[in-house]
């Protein structure tokens, strides 16, 4: 693609002035249509990488055990939506039950309990302002494996291992860093007028923080709150020590592998997969310039 | 008012705060702590051993192979991934038909990033139980069948001690990939185009343009992306946990650090040596940002 484009470059001796967009660019046609046809074949190439994967395991859902390994590419002889039954009744049911409840509870702290310290550590000057922010700035670079085997005692102790509330607090305090952090900066752009004049009418801190700013910082919220359903969701080292006897979705995953490996219900296995990955794509589609702004921004500072 | 204020910031910052105390900063504090003593995670008691465990470490042959396998991700995968994410995302930029001014971007260039990004937002478990699925050794596997179909033997992927860690790091580098490729994408549609105009005028092609203007105002993305990348290749657990045999197999071909803090600390019994384990790792994470941050130092353009 490199030598293409060159000897366009060199075929026009002259710099072609830029014109609007839309015109060649001083390559020449040819070069241009070259280039394209390459970028494309190459970026389509990708594009198959990825998504064959995934089609191949939803294909996979509805086919018998014996159709998925003989036959890999093709279409199954009847649809097998019994694979979907056989997967609930091995207790994905109630994994995605764990899951849903686990993510909701986590996800509505952290969202009330994030940007409540981002508001106040992004509005408010006061003594240990800047230590309480990197605190919680410095938990996005830690490594999880550090802190895991204090942290299993330390739920432990509480008598929360297993439980609902035990996970859902845990994966609030671990969502906090990212959570403030992206709050903090949303805060600070917000204007400063609109809460002056409330506080003028009388509003009081907390007033203007639930009536003025919260509402303001909607965009914000929409981002960071997808972000934490996705995150949450797909958690699974936090609660595979934390919650052994209360599997989330994508632990029940990992064990239905586990324990096809000697059942040989595969059918089943790709059935559950379905169930895990489909809800996530569904918000995905529906949200994906948030979950990519989201996501992106964290590690742009 | 003054009072009042006050309150109301501790009102605010207090749950946060005892939250984020007992469950991230205490456990990191503690684990400090634990890596100097024999603490079995079981009895209550234990000695204080100093730096005995890091002694142990040191000849543990298990958890020198899962650093060296930790090194070979770590080096390769951050590598690979910005490689890729670069390559593709310049093709999404400066390819475009008629991309006059640089940014305009190849048709269609919004559903390659929608496809690109979907590994990022599944969760690891699911991934690993795909491609465990695909990289079947036997002759019928579904990878196997295309190298047959494109008349290649079949091979032992993740069954094949030389070849189960760079399945994994295939893995790790395909799931990523979508993810900086919209990074970039980012960071170069916020590139000024008048940069570009410029860069026309004095005659440089869509490649010079590239490497001259748009690679040198990415460099602080990239840095920061490469250290992202570091700590998620130090941290790697999920993968190699659902995906490999043992896990960790096959003959600990897949170890890695948190494979050996999660089996130290919860199988054997052994909380306080695990714990020396985490240490090393952070460490290790500490002293690859400050490698990178530093080597990789440029001068700032602003812009």
């Amino acid at each position: 693609m490199a030598v293409t484009t060159r000897t366009g470059d060199a075929g026009t001796p002259t710099p072609t002035p830029p014109r609007q967009a839309g015109d060649g660019r001083g390559t020449g046609r040819a070069g241009d249509v070259g280039v394209n046809v390459f970028s494309h074949v190459v970026l389509l190439g990708w594009t198959v990488m990825v998504v064959v994967p995934f089609a191949w395991a939803l294909l996979a859902s509805v086919k018998t055990s014996p159709e998925i390994f003989g036959s890999p590419w093709s279409l199954p002889e009847t649809f097998q939506w019994s694979n979907f039954a056989r997967a609930w009744d091995k207790g994905v049911g109630q994994y995605l039950l764990n899951s849903v409840i686990v993510v909701t509870g986590g996800v509505v702290l952290t969202m009330l309990f994030g940007s409540m310290a981002a508001y106040v550590l992004a509005r408010y000057r006061f003594p240990g302002n800047r230590v309480i922010f990197y605190l919680f700035a410095a938990g996005m670079m830690f490594p999880v494996f550090l802190a895991i085997v204090p942290l299993f005692f330390v739920v432990r102790n509480l008598g929360m291992l297993s439980t609902y509330q035990g996970l859902i607090l845990v994966y609030t305090a671990y969502s906090l860093p990212f959570t403030v952090f992206f709050m903090h900066a949303f805060f600070r752009t917000l204007p400063t007028s609109i809460a002056e004049a409330a506080f003028l009418d009388g509003c009081s801190h907390t007033g203007v923080f639930f009536r003025v700013m919260l509402p303001m910082a909607r965009p914000g919220l929409l981002s960071i709150g997808i972000f934490n359903v996705l995150g949450q969701f797909n958690q699974f080292v936090l609660p595979s020590f934390l919650s052994p006897e209360k599997p989330v979705l994508a632990q029940g995953i990992a064990t239905l592998l586990a324990s096809q490996r000697y059942e040989g219900d595969w059918g089943a296995l790709f059935a559950a997969l379905t169930i895990a990955m489909v809800p996530v794509v569904v918000v995905y589609l529906l949200f994906y310039r948030q979950v990519q702004a989201g996501l992106t921004s964290g590690t742009l500072k | 008012m003054r009072h009042g204020q006050y309150r109301f910031i501790a009102g605010f910052l207090a749950v946060p705060l005892v939250l984020y105390a007992v469950f991230v900063i205490s456990p990191f504090i503690q684990a400090f702590y634990y890596s100097m003593t024999n603490w079995t995670g079981v009895s209550p008691q234990f000695d204080f051993v100093g730096l005995q465990n890091f002694q142990n470490l040191l000849h543990d042959s298990l958890f020198l192979r899962a650093v060296r396998n930790n090194v070979v991700l770590l080096v390769a995968m951050p590598l690979l991934v910005i490689l890729l994410a670069l390559f593709y995302a310049f093709l999404l930029n400066v390819a475009g038909r008629g991309s006059g001014a640089g940014v305009r971007g190849v048709r269609g260039s919004g559903f390659y990033k929608l496809v690109f990004f979907l590994p990022q937002v599944l969760s690891v478990p699911v991934i690993a139980v795909i491609w465990a699925v695909i990289l079947d050794p036997t002759p019928t596997g579904l990878a196997n069948s295309v190298l047959r179909g494109i008349g290649f033997g079949s091979l032992g992927w993740l069954a094949d001690p030389n070849l189960a860690l760079y399945c994994v790091l295939w893995v790790l580098v395909w799931g990523s990939v979508g993810f900086y490729l919209v990074l970039f994408n980012a960071a170069m549609s916020s590139i000024p185009r008048d940069l570009f105009e410029a860069a026309l005028i004095d005659g440089a092609g869509r490649v010079a343009t590239f490497f001259r203007v748009t690679m040198p105002l990415l460099w602080d993305t990239i840095q920061t992306s490469w250290v992202y990348l570091a700590v998620l290749a130090l941290d790697v657990y999920a993968l190699v946990a659902v995906m490999t045999a043992g896990p960790g197999g096959p003959a600990n071909s897949t170890q890695v650090i948190s494979l050996q803090i999660a089996q130290n600390g919860f199988q054997f019994g052994r909380a306080g040596y695990a714990s020396a384990m985490g240490v090393v790792l952070f460490f290790f994470t500490l002293l690859i940002a400050a490698i990178m941050l530093r080597a990789t130092r440029r001068e700032r353009i602003e812009y």
